[in-house]
């Protein structure tokens, strides 16, 4: 409906326009529940439109990154493909796989455009590359930090300004956070890292801190029974298992915000995303911080990349990227984290004034700044989506006493091995 | 046998009825107070139509709800008109086949169109049906559980009404139109229930073919909705869920005797 | 005399060709692909036999899978039957406020089964959420419900047949209704007590209604897996994964369509071998046609 809608009002304004060729970008774009967002990227649009009088850009807002991705590979099949989207980082090799999108390096002929390409923080690049070339764009990113409530932390004697820096001092916070009813029950957890959904990306929180990587860049070999992802796993086990002070069994994603709030739990590990709502929502004061450390600090990074298809003609491919450029650059990247709460994707941007003030005025904001100097990329291969699930079943399997960190993950390997062997 | 009820199994019915009113009562908590108080049961909790304006600020149900709408008013007109000649032709006609085609046909009885929803998400985008109303419907239109219904009914209309209504000069469609139909009204109205809250309540086929705010049920809108990373906001999504729930939850209560007679004269028991 | 002939066909095409493009012609594409690898981009599909059947029924999760929708068959069906036939008992005694009573059994049809286990995942939210809350006023300890493998299937079994009992009452109300009340005066003369009545006289009499339900209820404990999606996703490691949910698992988050065309021929073969029973039942004890 909407896609006929615009594909009308472009039609119309062609028919309208002058001689002067017109390139249309059309933008699939993921936005779950429409609202603010949708208005942000309109006028994005609208801007870029104004700078560049030949090009056409379209937004189509296409629901979730599920739906996005789904709608996106069916228009490529129909013929009817998108110019550009934002998909999950993490589906750069699905798509390559599917050979539907173009790398960039060779959109970008100055070398201006070419060092534009690496003015991005690592850590977000990472997930976009594949055989040395970069084939999206970091766009809307965030990486998990821990929240912790300061009047508990108070409460329990400990200094409400100092969060946990280490994996030691995690637990032994939490163990004193930890709060019990006159029956033994517990009534406040220490420390709560939810594991349901998708656990591998929390989880890579506490591997890159013992100093290991999941896979490699080629994203057909992973390293799930290296002895240091399995020492991380005994960790995460041990903290409901041996130390109690963590809730056991598999914790659910959705409520952990709830859970923080109800002081249910006096820590917790999630997304950068949830600032704004924490913000808004804990009936107490809390602090952001960066990820305890183990070997070496260290955290995943999540979100949506900018990619672009091969289906549409150069001329189209070449508007896209003037597109992506326009809004990945430091002004635009500002803007976007402010207004959203997603990290600004590159050094530049946090050096604009717009995003120093904003700094100034919430410093939990530069925690996941601070942090992306140690983040490494997500958890990302070929069939991208079925190994992550390999390694969340036996990451769970683990928690639920199931098998042994050591038994599950090496049966992960194994699994996650026959699935890569076609792409070595 | 209507006789009164024990009281010991009254006070189990009530437990019952109970419980299974929890959830809702729950959800009238939760909507209508902050969400401070979605864990503490305080009757002096201030009242507030806040979540509700929160929800239909936050993402657009108006639409989704008008999208249900459609969908299930399109399903169901749709479904009695090629539902109709279908059993007509199986309950009047006698014709080579008719046994296979009516054993195909009741095929669709056991394999819903989710079961296939690899293959019929590929149909529908080679028909250029992804991301719309009819797309959604198209798999559902022709139901092999109303075609069966309505030829058993069919089945039951005393042949010299047809003859009578023959012989004053009706054509085929008039005499369907004219004798068949009326008499099955309370057939058509108990399928009608089962249609509109089957598609009402459906959630997995709309999930995969519709993208956008203009094509998405209310089921795919809460939904997407509620899954998003910042967790669940259950003050919110109660409120949404009452709200687009409420048109058919009024519907029930002031109809709820007509369904079940509805289904006692339509056979279905 | 041509043209009269073609009527009933006439009549029958256009369902037909909705029906067959639906479901006949889907079920043998499934076929067709099953017996291939999944085409990517840059690799393209290979003739491969029955080698995705062997693959698929020696995957320890489909095989978890295939059991998990068993048992969950197994238990739902029965008892939102069961629960059905006594609430429609009830509501159509004299109970006192019985219209209160027939209302709060039928919400739950009507509360869409996305947003009532938005619901039910705070019910079973350990620590603060209501189910622990309750159960702590009686001392019991807090149970994380939908996050051991112990208790997550039961859980989601729960909430289908809290959504389910309530439609099927309907079915039985309308059936008790069609009772001619001069056999429970008959059989309170022989001295038949209420269960006695409800064993020897209701209970089989409303047989052809249990069947019909049965029947509902079996396609959609294979057919609804909406609240898989909300409260456990499948997880905890694939506990609660049922067949359905897995298909689409495979098909739109794996994109293996190959994988997924070979599940739904395992589904279809499921629901065939149980259409078969049905029907062997339907031809033996009830008076349908």
């Amino acid at each position: 409906m909407k896609l006929a809608l615009f594909a009308a009002a472009s039609a119309l304004a062609l028919s309208l326009g002058s001689a002067r060729a017109e390139t249309e970008v059309v933008f699939n774009f993921p936005v779950a529940v429409g609202g603010p967002v949708t208005e942000i990227i309109d006028g994005y649009a609208k801007a870029f439109m104004a700078e560049n009088p030949g090009i056409k850009v379209t937004p189509v807002y296409t629901g979730s990154y599920q739906d996005t991705i789904a709608r996106t590979l069916t228009q490529i099949r129909g013929n009817d493909s998108p110019a550009m989207a934002v998909l999950l980082s993490v589906d750069t090799f699905t798509l390559y796989d599917e050979d539907v999108i173009v790398a960039l390096d060779d959109l970008a002929t100055t070398d201006e455009e070419k060092a534009f390409l690496t003015d991005f923080y690592p850590a977000f690049l990472a997930n976009g590359q594949v055989g040395g070339k970069v084939w999206s764009l970091p766009f809307q990113r965030s990486t998990p930090v821990l929240y912790w409530n300061k009047a508990a932390f108070a409460e329990a004697g400990l200094d409400p300004e100092t969060p946990p820096a280490t994996w030691e001092e995690q637990v032994e916070f939490a163990k004193k956070l930890v709060k019990k009813d006159a029956s033994g029950a517990v009534t406040r957890w220490g420390l709560r890292i939810p594991t349901s959904g998708f656990p591998y990306w929390l989880f890579q929180g506490l591997t890159t801190a013992n100093g290991v990587e999941l896979m490699n860049a080629d994203g057909n070999k992973t390293n799930f029974d290296d002895p240091a992802v399995v020492e991380a796993l005994e960790y995460l086990v041990s903290l409901s298992k041996e130390h109690g002070v963590m809730q056991e069994g598999i914790i659910e994603w959705g409520a952990t915000p709830q859970a923080f709030f109800e002081g249910e739990s006096a820590m917790m590990w999630t997304t950068t995303g949830n600032l704004t709502n924490v913000r808004n929502n804990a009936p107490f004061d809390f602090g952001v911080a960066m990820l305890p450390a183990q070997k070496r600090r260290g955290a995943p990074t999540g979100g949506g990349n900018i990619f672009i298809f091969n289906a549409v003609d150069e001329a189209t491919q070449k508007a896209a990227f003037e597109f992506a450029k326009f809004l990945t650059s430091p002004e635009m990247a500002a803007d976007w984290s402010i207004k959203t709460g997603y990290v600004a994707v590159s050094p530049a941007a946090w050096e604009t004034d717009a995003m120093k003030a904003y700094a100034a005025d919430f410093p939990p904001a530069t925690v996941a700044r601070d942090q992306l100097e140690f983040a490494v990329a997500e958890l990302s291969t070929h069939e991208n989506q079925r190994v992550t699930r390999v390694l969340n079943d036996a990451l769970q399997a683990a928690l639920l006493g199931q098998k042994e960190p050591a038994a599950a993950l090496a049966e992960a390997q194994a699994e996650a091995d026959r699935i890569l062997a076609a792409y070595r | 046998m209507s006789g009164r009820t024990p009281p010991l199994e009254a006070v189990a019915a009530w437990a019952l009825a109970l419980l299974w009113l929890a959830p809702i009562l729950f959800a009238f908590w939760a909507a209508i107070h902050p969400p401070e108080y979605l864990t503490k049961f305080d009757v002096t909790a201030p009242l507030t139509l806040v979540n509700f304006e929160r929800a239909f600020a936050a993402a657009p149900f108006a639409q989704y709800m008008l999208n249900t709408a459609i969908l299930v008013t399109g399903i169901l007109a749709a479904q009695f008109v090629l539902c109709t000649l279908a059993a007509y032709a199986f309950a009047r006609y006698e014709f080579r086949g008719a046994g296979v085609l009516f054993s195909l046909i009741l095929v669709q009885l056991m394999v819903a169109p989710e079961v296939l929803m690899v293959e019929n998400y590929a149909t529908i985008a080679k028909l250029g049906l992804v991301d719309s109303l009819a797309g959604v419907a198209a798999p559902y239109v022709a139901s092999a559980f109303g075609i069966f219904l309505l030829r058993q009914t069919f089945r039951q209309v005393p042949k010299a009404l047809e003859e009578a209504a023959v012989i004053e000069g009706a054509s085929t469609m008039q005499v369907l139109l004219r004798v068949y139909v009326p008499l099955a009204k309370p057939v058509y109205v108990a399928y009608g229930l089962v249609s509109v809250s089957f598609h009402w309540n459906n959630f997995l086929w709309p999930l995969v073919v519709t993208s956008s705010e203009t094509t998405r049920p209310v089921t795919v809108g809460l939904q997407v909705f509620a899954s998003v990373d910042q967790g669940v906001d259950w003050a919110v999504i109660s409120a949404a869920a009452l709200a687009t729930s409420a048109p058919l939850l009024i519907g029930f209560l002031l109809f709820q005797r007509a369904f079940v007679q509805s289904f006692m004269r339509a056979g279905i028991r | 005399m041509k043209r009269r002939a073609l009527i009933p066909y006439l009549l029958l095409a256009p369902g037909f060709v909705l029906l067959a493009a639906f479901t006949h012609w889907p079920t043998i594409l499934s076929f067709w692909s099953s017996l291939f690898t999944t085409a990517r981009g840059r690799r393209p599909s290979v003739f491969v036999g029955g080698e995705n059947y062997a693959a698929a029924l020696s995957d320890p999760i489909v095989l978890k899978v295939l059991w998990n929708s068993a048992l969950y068959a197994a238990v739902t069906i029965p008892a939102s039957i069961a629960l059905a036939f006594v609430m429609a008992l009830w509501v159509n005694d004299r109970l006192p406020g019985r219209g209160f009573a027939r209302l709060a059994y039928f919400t739950p049809t009507i509360l869409p089964m996305v947003a009532a286990a938005n619901i039910w995942l705070f019910f079973y939210t350990p620590g603060f959420g209501l189910l622990d809350q309750v159960l702590g006023l009686f001392g019991i300890p807090s149970t994380n419900w939908l996050g051991s493998d112990q208790s997550a299937l039961w859980a989601v079994m729960v909430v289908a047949v809290w959504k389910e009992a309530g439609f099927f009452m309907i079915f039985y109300l309308a059936a008790f209704q069609a009772v001619p009340p001069s056999l429970g005066e008959a059989a309170r003369l022989e001295g038949c007590g209420r269960w006695g009545y409800v064993r020897r006289v209701l209970i089989p009499l409303v047989a052809p209604t249990t069947l019909f339900i049965a029947v509902n209820a079996l396609i959609n404990a294979f057919r609804v897996v909406d609240h898989i999606f909300i409260l456990t996703g499948g997880g905890p490691n694939n506990a609660t994964n049922l067949l359905l949910f897995h298909i689409y698992e495979t098909g739109f988050k794996f994109w293996d369509t190959a994988g997924a065309a070979t599940l739904t021929m395992i589904l279809l073969a499921i629901l065939g071998a149980l259409a078969a029973v049905q029907f062997f039942l339907l031809e033996r004890r009830t008076h349908y046609r």
